[in-house]
């Protein structure tokens, strides 16, 4: 039994402890929002916050974060969550969207840092995530836009 | 939003009819699909004995539901779709949203495809755009007409406004669900009135994403998503090499992994059932498995790539062979020749491989999943379940990318989940889940392609004739799609290449089709994808034999009044091909056609450490009347972002028949530093609209290539060009 806090809650997973943290979420904890693409930490779908920094879950034992509180993409909020959902809404960012939920995870944990990044920071921190329908034109303005709106 | 199939019209109230419109409309009453938990409940019921045409659904809360009969893949067609429909019925942007349709060949087929319902081609848009028109229309009429009937009003002195139904002299006013159970008992008019272009509100103005929060939020619904009571989660061990076939398996092992339900030999492999998605994995890795290769594919990617050459110097199947080509070869001035590599490509879409069946109460069976091809999907599984295929439902969902990927004509993936369903017993829902390795390894890869080129030209270095031959292996052969094949010509190998919209008085284009165990499949744009960058690096050259600027000899050899001459002299004025780049920079230019849209695109790109860098594409498009001019500049931006990668670096190898790139770690496509800045530019219309989902892909190879010719005086034939070039030749 892994213990651990998901989105605010307490949750207690009965599963193998090596399994990865990504399919504990899927198949047990009943969120789908991370998304499985690579499973080698090479593109970022998989992002949760793991005690507020972005984390690949397909690589992260579920035992490793035992006692850790985790957000998925269902659990985000506050003013930069919102900040950068409305300006991916705003700018239109998704194609398939498949990606999106790490992009947005990724930028989260980017502003969550730094509140103003320049354009080479912003580059350096979605660099690990691959949108493969080439969204990122739209992924560099809405970070820039919701950096803004931020203030 | 939505993302949830389309529930069941037996639930619902509906009006029957409307067969005569071809495809019109049911005024129904529904709840807003995107309201609901993701998922939830189970959905049943989507091929109704009486099936209406349906492409309108206006609910009692005012919602207008479109229902989309195209899979949508990311190109944005839900909403493209929608747009029309909302602007023929006059509605207001907030109160749309769509559901996908069910698999209903009669109803939704695609009309550039005949009795079959798909998704391709690039072709939503341009097949859809007067049947959706019409069917906004005709909801609109029935509207007003209830409405007037209701007030006791004239229709005439009725209006519709965004969303807002009124009559002034009386100042009454009403949304649409007031009257959408009364609209739904009118007759259907047959030609309803459609706006003139002037009265358009969204049409080529501004109409947002229906699924950009849903998809920003996680609350998407894809197939690797879908969760279904006692559903188990199943994996195939699949053989190393193409045409392997199982001898044997031993699953002790397998068995012992908790979780693991069942393993089954199918006709792909052997499958494995369990609990979860760990516990399948972790049961196909304990599998012991015995294969035969002695028929596989064992050749090397550059053993094929020599067969292919070889086979390039013998006589093919003429695709075109128009003047005397033999006669200007001897004639020329000069002949120049070249030879081009494309390798395998895979579609490496973000959702990997995944789908859902099980067996209905009713003794029928139910889908889930990314059907891009709804008539052979369903067909499939009725072949393989033994059922007619009535007996089958299709819930489409939204596909985490495709590019083609999930539109085989043999259903591969589908018909994997249903020979796992039929094998297991059929007690529990099965959910097949593929790695990014499976999907990887899997084939399905746009073909391996060689060109080769002469061209004869003049003193003046005009071409007189043009001599192609192309081998590639054709994706329609062995196929349910064999029957396009005429005189042995699968026009996927050659598009893009038969018809140049410049002034050759001779030409002769030769096919041949390779055999070879390797499964391959259109890949965005298909043939286009490599055929116009032949086509266009090799004008490029001739530019230059001839002294004279790229652009300039283009133009000089095209019909001025082309859509493609336009294109180019949009693209080249934004671009400012008239002042010379930055130092550093290099600047080429490229246009193409195809699926009925143009596309030119100046690149420009810089060299630094033997590393090309696009910086910059600047993209002209002429695509008929531009819908949603939003989501035309979002395909171009991300057909950019996708093909650069192709451009770069992707590449699929075999060695001794096994596939060696498996994972983004040595596939890797683009990433957001190495994105280009791109601008795009509409050409005003009023044509018939095209599609946008794949034209942008085929000009970046050539565009990039000539920019990098004109920085680097270094010819780039073949791609990918990750190896490195040379800044001074």
């Amino acid at each position: 039994m892994i213990t651990l806090t998901v989105n605010g809650e307490p949750r207690s997973l009965d599963v193998d402890p090596e399994m990865p943290l990504l399919w504990a979420l899927r198949d047990h904890a009943g969120l789908t929002g991370a998304k499985y693409s690579c499973g080698i930490a090479r593109c970022g779908a998989c992002l949760v916050l793991v005690d507020g920094a972005a984390m690949p879950s397909c690589v992260v034992r579920v035992s490793d974060v035992e006692g850790a509180s985790i957000t998925t993409i269902e659990g985000v909020g506050g003013e930069i969550a919102e900040a950068v959902i409305d300006a991916w809404t705003r700018h239109d960012v998704a194609q398939c969207g498949y990606c999106q939920p790490g992009q947005v995870i990724r930028a989260i944990d980017l502003l969550q840092n730094n509140r103003a990044p320049s354009d080479a920071e912003i580059a350096d921190a979605m660099d690990p995530n691959i949108c493969r329908c080439g969204t990122y034109q739209r992924i560099a303005n809405a970070v820039r836009d919701a950096a803004r709106a931020l203030g | 939003m939505l993302f949830r199939p389309i529930p069941a019209l037996s639930r619902r109230r509906f009006l029957q009819g409307g067969a005569a419109l071809g495809g019109a409309l049911v005024i129904g009453v529904s709840a807003r699909f995107g309201n609901r938990a993701m998922a939830a409940e189970p959905v049943s019921g989507l091929n109704p004995p009486a099936a209406p045409n349906a492409f309108v659904r206006i609910g009692a809360d005012d919602v207008v539901t479109v229902i989309v009969k195209h899979l949508d893949m990311g190109q944005g067609i839900s909403t493209g779709l929608a747009t029309i429909v909302a602007d023929e019925l006059d509605a207001d942007w907030g109160q749309m949203d769509f559901a996908f349709a069910p698999a209903n060949a009669a109803l939704y087929n695609n009309f550039n495809w005949g009795p079959v319902q798909g998704t391709g081609g690039s072709s939503g848009i341009a097949n859809s755009f007067t049947q959706l028109r019409k069917a906004g229309a005709a909801a609109r009429a029935m509207l007003v007409s209830a409405a007037a009937s209701e007030w006791g009003v004239p229709e005439g002195e009725v209006t519709v406004e965004r969303g807002r139904i009124r009559h002034a002299a009386s100042g009454r006013e009403s949304g649409f669900g007031a009257f959408a159970a009364r609209a739904a008992a009118l007759p259907v008019p047959e030609n309803p009135v459609l706006k003139t272009p002037d009265r358009w509100n969204y049409i080529g103005k501004t109409a947002p994403r229906l699924d950009a929060r849903a998809k920003t939020t996680g609350r998407a619904l894809y197939s690797f998503d879908v969760r279904r009571p006692g559903m188990l989660t199943a994996m195939v061990a699949r053989p190393p090499r193409f045409g392997a076939r199982l001898v044997r398996f031993d699953d002790r092992q397998a068995r012992a992994v908790a979780g693991v339900v069942e393993v089954a030999a199918i006709p792909t492999g052997v499958a494995v059932l369990a609990r979860d998605t760990w516990s399948a994995m972790k049961g196909r890795e304990a599998l012991v498995v015995e294969w035969d290769e002695s028929r596989a594919e064992k050749r090397s990617t550059q053993d094929i790539e020599a067969d292919y050459r070889d086979l390039a110097r013998t006589r093919g199947a003429r695709a075109v062979d128009r003047g005397d080509t033999s006669g200007a070869m001897l004639r020329a001035a000069r002949l120049i020749e070249a030879e081009y590599d494309f390798p395998y490509l895979a579609h490496a879409a973000m959702e990997p491989i995944s789908g859902v069946i099980e067996k209905s109460a009713d003794g029928g069976y139910e889908a889930w999943g990314a059907f891009q091809i709804q008539t052979i999907d369903q067909a499939t599984i009725a072949a393989i379940m033994g059922v007619t295929t009535d007996k089958v439902r299709l819930n489409t969902l939204v596909a985490g990318g495709s590019f083609g990927r999930r539109a085989t004509p043999q259903a591969d993936w589908i018909a994997e989940a249903a020979h796992i369903l039929k094998a297991s017993g059929e007690g529990a829902p099965v959910h097949l889940v593929w790695t990014r390795e499976d999907d990887m390894r899997a084939g399905y890869f746009r073909p391996l392609v060689h060109h080769r080129v002469r061209i004869s030209i003049d003193e003046r270095g005009r071409p007189l004739a043009w001599e192609q031959s192309i081998v590639a292996k054709s994706i329609l052969i062995g196929s349910v799609m064999e029957s396009f094949i005429i005189d042995g010509l699968d026009s996927s190998t050659f598009e893009g290449a038969e018809k140049l919209p410049y002034d050759v008085p001779a030409m002769r284009l030769e096919v041949h089709n390779a055999r070879e165990q390797v499964p391959v499949l259109w890949w965005r744009s298909v043939g286009h994808s490599h055929t116009a960058h032949v086509m266009e690096t090799m004008i490029d050259e001739l530019a230059e034999i001839a002294g004279e600027d790229p652009l300039a000899y283009r133009l000089s050899l095209m019909d001025g009044a082309s859509r493609e001459a336009a294109v180019l002299r949009l693209a080249a004025e934004k671009a400012g091909w008239d002042v010379a780049p930055p130092p550093g920079i290099g600047r080429g230019i490229a246009v193409h056609r195809s699926f009925g849209s143009v596309v030119a695109m100046v690149a420009e790109v810089s060299v630094s450490e033997e590393i090309v860098k696009v910086e910059r594409i600047v993209a002209a498009v002429d695509c008929g009347l531009p819908i949603n001019p939003d989501n035309i500049r979002s395909q171009v931006e991300g057909s950019v972002g996708f093909a650069l990668a192709t451009v770069l670096r992707e590449r699929v190898t075999l060695v001794d028949g096994v596939v060696q790139e498996t994972n983004f770690d040595t596939y890797e496509p683009t990433r957001f530093s190495e994105m280009p800045l791109v601008e795009t530019h509409i050409m005003p219309s009023d044509a018939e609209p095209t599609g946008m989902g794949e034209p942008a892909v085929p000009t970046l190879a050539p565009a990039i290539a000539n920019a990098v010719f004109a920085l680097t005086g270094r010819r780039v034939r073949s791609l990918p060009l990750d190896r490195p070039v040379a800044s001074e030749v």
